[in-house]
């Protein structure tokens, strides 16, 4: 290859010491015109990954992560929308190639697996030669090899009756399958970076399991860099190495998994964490939701964007934004609170908090604000309905 | 697994909505038929919850929907208060349909985009004839204001100005405002990030009490089943495979497929080891020609000879769970096995 600028010296075979990392991104802002406003997407997000890692980016809707990993890839619209910021990948700088180098560089290099594998899929074409276009376009692979190849990744991705398959349409076969022609697809020409755009919410949990297990495999094998965007922190804490989480556009929080998980500092990452329902707890346990809304990034809230719906909020945070730091313990846990989880302002907070569910926990009876009581009579739920927490 | 059989139903005089053996087929052209529904019977005792999980493909929307008698099951009892609604027809059936009410997956495709909230919350009572004009909308903004949308702000909006949670809410209004005693949710949290479901989670168990409700919760997340549910069912194929109380049933599964759901959710614990080993292979056979005998043998590690030629029938484990499965994960009591029909 030979296009972009070189920043980082030389560019080495990636693997050797010394090298670039694969994908470096310094501080992304993607902004788009719309009727209301300047939208900012993603503002001011640096990430790196290396061969073989994967990162796992997690948010809400609307907090950005699409959006980054479409910038970082280069598929955004050029109308109406304004992007800065450095994308490095493998020691080149590639955020300002224009659509002729990008499309070297897409499938070859990098490729993306999008959520919905009903529309990612071209209907009217047969599955098998979605796969060779790009074996043929990058590789110049003759029409048997690139079938040969076909064939093989279709094996690879654990569908059936390759062969059969070869000439199957998208509608012949079921959600997981067409998941799996979908990764068969970016796998195709072996790329070094993944995206995987919610790659599996569109799916069953066993489903899920299942392509799941599959990435993880073609991960191995192949070395790939993969970044999983998803808004499940439970699919990213069995998969992911290292773990950002956004919101409003910002990474907020970022960690090695198992750092992040034991020691939380970011309030909304606790939010996050505390709104899945757990199959430990008891049934009809109170599920702690976030209130409120993200915010709306037209007029982004001052000071802190989590702000208006953390529950340890200081009048500090709504005067001014934290900067992504270090952890003062561990410099590769990153954060953007002033009161992170474990401070004393935050624990007081806590405490009260927990002692006001404890005085509320009885009667699940919500005593609406305003307007008279239900008309009709209200049985009382079964007995099994109000088990107190430990059953 | 995959079974037949009435065992574990309760007496009908404590049951608000029974169902047995309910039967829905599709034509498939040429002949042939898609049996989505197989045979499926469960009760549901007032105010109780009734979890419905399983695969996509596996009937769990068809059966919510033929219950609503939306098409019609092919066979089978569905009695709501005693009332058998197979039977009702016109008129009849259309006076059950304040009692009964649904809410829908996509909550913005499930609202009228061209019309205001107001309107969409308000019809049902138009419908019914319910109060004059302004109780009417005396009863919106209540109801509007239960659901936490605020009634001043959003009666005139329309559906695109909310967001997906939002139109869940109002959805939810419009399934409430008509004081149905069973309302049937087939998938309401799927579409939705994980801190909108937990606020939609939360506001159904408020509703609930609120307004007396039974519910019928349809989805495919068992921990979202699990938090929600009185008593929860697992469906495969069209068929019942296991039913309990979601405490005993999720400590302890009965049915290898039961086992395998709840090995592939994705735990939020680094440090919790994947239980690759119960991960299920490959996809649901085909509803067309289903196979014989128990519907899950293809997939069950555990199957043998007889999964093939007899079909299981629903058995006593313990409490109020019930398997159909000819290897249960755990001891079955005594009642010996119903013969096969």
């Amino acid at each position: 290859m030979s296009i972009g600028n070189q920043i980082d010296g030389l560019p080495t075979p990636s693997g050797t010491p010394g090298a670039p990392k694969l994908l470096e991104v310094r501080d992304i802002v993607t902004r788009f015109t719309t009727d209301r406003g300047s939208l900012t997407a993603v503002n001011g997000v640096s990430l790196s990954l290396e061969r073989g890692q994967t990162l796992g980016v997690v948010g809400e809707s609307g907090s950005g992560k699409s959006v980054l990993s479409r910038s970082i890839m280069g598929l955004l619209p050029r109308a109406n929308t304004e992007r800065s910021g450095q994308v490095i990948f493998e020691g080149k700088e590639i955020s300002g190639l224009n659509d002729t180098e990008y499309r070297e560089l897409w499938g070859d290099e990098m490729a993306m697996i999008f959520q919905d594998p009903m529309t990612a899929l071209n209907p009217v074409m047969k599955v098998g030669l979605q796969i060779t276009e790009s074996l043929r376009f990058h590789l110049n692979m003759s029409k048997a090899d690139a079938k040969d190849t076909a064939i093989a990744l279709l094996k690879a991705v654990k569908i059936p009756e390759p062969e059969k398959r070869f000439s199957s349409y998208p509608h012949e076969m079921s959600g997981g399958m067409r998941q799996r022609v979908v990764i068969a697809v970016a796998l195709a020409c072996g790329p070094k970076l993944l995206f995987a755009d919610e790659p599996t919410t569109a799916l069953d949990v066993t489903v899920q399991a299942q392509i799941l297990d599959l990435l993880a495999e073609q991960q191995r094998e192949r070395f790939m860099g993969i970044i999983l965007v998803t808004h499940d922190l439970g699919v990213v804490a069995g998969r992911a190495d290292e773990i950002a989480v956004m919101y409003a556009g910002q990474v907020v929080e970022q960690a090695p998994t198992a750092l992040l998980f034991s020691e939380m500092k970011m309030p909304y990452t606790e939010a996050l964490m505390s709104a899945i329902p757990k199959l430990t707890d008891a049934s009809h346990t109170r599920l702690a939701a976030i209130g409120g809304r993200p915010p709306d990034l037209v007029n982004p809230p001052k000071g802190c964007a989590f702000s208006p719906r953390c529950p340890y909020v200081q009048p500090r945070c709504h005067e001014e934004a934290p900067a992504l730091t270090p952890s003062p313990t561990a410099p590769e846990h990153l954060f953007a609170c002033f009161y992170p989880i474990g401070s004393p302002e935050t624990e007081e907070i806590r405490l009260r908090i927990a002692a006001q569910r404890l005085m509320a926990t009885a009667p699940q009876f919500v005593t609406p604000a305003q307007g008279p009581p239900p008309i009709g009579e209200v049985p009382a739920p079964p007995s099994t309905a109000d088990q107190p927490e430990g059953m | 697994m995959a079974g037949s059989g009435t065992a574990h139903l309760r007496q009908p005089s404590e049951s608000l909505l029974r169902v047995e053996n309910l039967v829905v087929d599709f034509p498939a052209g040429r002949g042939k038929k898609v049996s989505a529904v197989s045979n499926v019977s469960f009760d549901i005792a007032p105010g109780e919850t009734l979890g419905l999980v399983g695969e996509s493909g596996c009937g769990k929307s068809t059966t919510g929907k033929a219950i609503m008698q939306l098409p019609r099951p092919t066979r089978g009892e569905v009695s709501l208060d005693g009332t058998d609604l197979c039977s009702l027809r016109g008129e009849q059936l259309r006076n059950t349909r304040p009692k009964l009410q649904m809410i829908f997956q996509d909550p913005i495709s499930s609202l009228n985009p061209r019309r205001t909230v107001m309107q969409i919350v308000e019809e049902p009572l138009n419908i019914w004839k319910i109060g004059t004009p302004e109780e009417r909308r005396l009863k919106v903004s209540e109801v509007l204001s239960s659901v936490g949308i605020d009634p001043e702000a959003a009666a005139e909006r329309k559906p695109h100005e909310f967001s997906g949670g939002q139109c869940q809410r109002i959805s939810i209004a419009r399934a409430v405002i008509t004081e149905p005693s069973v309302i049937i949710c087939d998938e309401p949290v799927s579409a939705l990030d994980v801190s909108v479901q937990a606020q939609i989670l939360n506001l159904l168990e408020d509703m609930k009490a609120r307004y007396g409700l039974t519910l019928v919760f349809i989805a495919h997340d068992l921990a979202v089943v699990k938090n929600i549910s009185d008593r929860v069912a697992v469906m495969y194929l069209g068929k019942m495979c296991e039913i309990g109380s979601p405490d005993s049933l999720y400590a302890a599964p009965a049915h290898p497929y039961t086992r395998a759901l709840l090995a592939a959710i994705p735990l939020p614990d680094p440090n919790a080891s994947l239980d690759t080993e119960h991960h299920l292979e490959g996809d649901l056979p085909s509803p067309i020609s289903p196979p014989s005998g128990c519907r899950f043998r293809t997939r069950c590690p555990l199957a043998q000879e007889i999964c093939a030629r007899v079909e299981p029938q629903m058995q006593h484990v313990t409490g109020d769970q019930f398997v159909a499965c000819h290897f249960p994960l755990q001891a079955v009591s005594e009642t010996p096995v119903a013969v096969q029909a």
